[in-house]
């Protein structure tokens, strides 16, 4: 179960981004995880979930979006989408699969967060 | 009142442990060691390949090892007496080894003997076809091993280990006539996703084929001398 180290390595790395924003309440981040890796969506939303408690990102959303295992083929000059765990190679010309274009990412994409503005913390005296 | 933001980050997920391989990479460099990340399933041949290994090559190269179980000593415990250094990195119940473990590693290694003094680190990595490809541990080149008794289906099922290996040892090809195995379609399995991965069978009970790895692996340190010779100049 890598995905607990991958969730550890994740916190790690928005902890850092966390205290150089001044610490914001972060409400959801966003990961872009490819299908030609080690990766499951589900056991990394799982483990997010316990070792998240108890932090400063308790509470947030992990949403996952997956990408798609596509390959271009010089030969061919077009990408095609190889059948992982049957066949990678081009279906068409039957090149190997050299230039993956899209399925290895492993990404934070973006934090949604939200701070207090002045009106919140300022108290004026009358 | 909140206000509400959306930052860009575009960070990779491992960035952390890609950092400390970038690092690992560097002492490597700075030391002129050329090292491995040596990787396949449970019962490959991992530790066997790495006795003949040290058994031949130990006179022509200065060799350490790091080797990764999740448990116990016993495969460092075979390699200590090659007389090399073996450093045991027990990983609990994590099934791969990080960069920050090897970390750990060549600082003990580094504090027991002058690390220029050695030419290769072989790290064996915890059993495992799936995460390991993942972390990387700074090594220059990645081994990954498959025996003939796991099927020629496993390159399509585990793609990423074969996809970023370097080279690939086809194990206990000794075995091959007992089996129902056609090592062409192991091979051809491998070349649909990785094309310039160098293949070598070899068989460890019978020494087939271990004088190309062992020609493999002296390439690898030479081309590392090469290059630390015109960093210089």
């Amino acid at each position: 179960m890598h995905e607990t180290d991958m969730t550890k390595a994740l916190i790690a790395t928005l902890q850092d981004w966390w205290k150089a924003q001044s610490e914001p309440k972060i409400s959801c981040v966003h990961l872009v995880v490819g299908k030609f890796t080690c990766v499951e969506p589900l056991s990394l939303q799982f483990a997010f979930e316990v070792q998240s408690q108890n932090t400063f990102l308790e509470g947030t959303k992990l949403s996952i979006r997956e990408t798609p295992l596509i390959a271009f083929c010089h030969h061919c000059q077009q990408e095609y989408h190889p059948e992982i765990g049957i066949q990678y190679a081009c279906p068409q010309c039957h090149s190997p699969m050299e230039d993956i274009r899209s399925g290895r990412e492993l990404k934070i994409d973006r934090v949604e967060y939200s701070t207090n503005t002045i009106e919140d913390t300022y108290a004026p005296n009358f | 009142m909140h206000q509400t933001f959306d930052a860009a980050l575009g960070i990779n997920l491992l960035h952390a442990n890609q950092q400390g391989a970038e690092h690992n990479r560097a002492h490597f460099d700075q030391w002129g060691i050329i090292c491995l990340n040596v990787m396949s399933s449970p019962g490959a041949g991992k530790t066997v390949l790495l006795e003949r290994t040290l058994a031949a090559l130990t006179n022509e190269f200065k060799i350490a090892v790091i080797e990764g179980d999740m448990t116990t000593e016993l495969d460092a415990n075979r390699l200590r007496q090659y007389n090399v250094p073996v450093i045991a990195i027990n990983t609990g119940r994590s099934c791969h080894l990080d960069s920050k473990m090897v970390a750990g590693g060549i600082h003990c290694l580094a504090h027991e003997y002058n690390p220029s003094d050695f030419d290769l680190l072989l790290v064996e990595n915890v059993g495992n076809l799936v995460c390991p490809a993942e972390f990387e541990v700074g090594e220059h080149a990645k081994v990954a091993l498959l025996s003939v008794t796991e099927g020629e289906d496993k390159p399509l099922k585990y793609p990423v280990m074969f996809q970023e290996a370097d080279c690939l040892l086809i194990t206990k090809t000794d075995l091959a006539p007992y089996l129902e195995i056609d090592i062409s379609q192991i091979e051809a399995n491998v070349r649909q996703m990785n094309p310039h991965v160098t293949i070598i069978q070899v068989s460890a009970k019978t020494n087939d084929g271990l004088e190309n790895w062992f020609n493999w692996l002296r390439n690898a340190v030479q081309s590392n001398t090469a290059k630390s010779v015109m960093s210089l100049t």
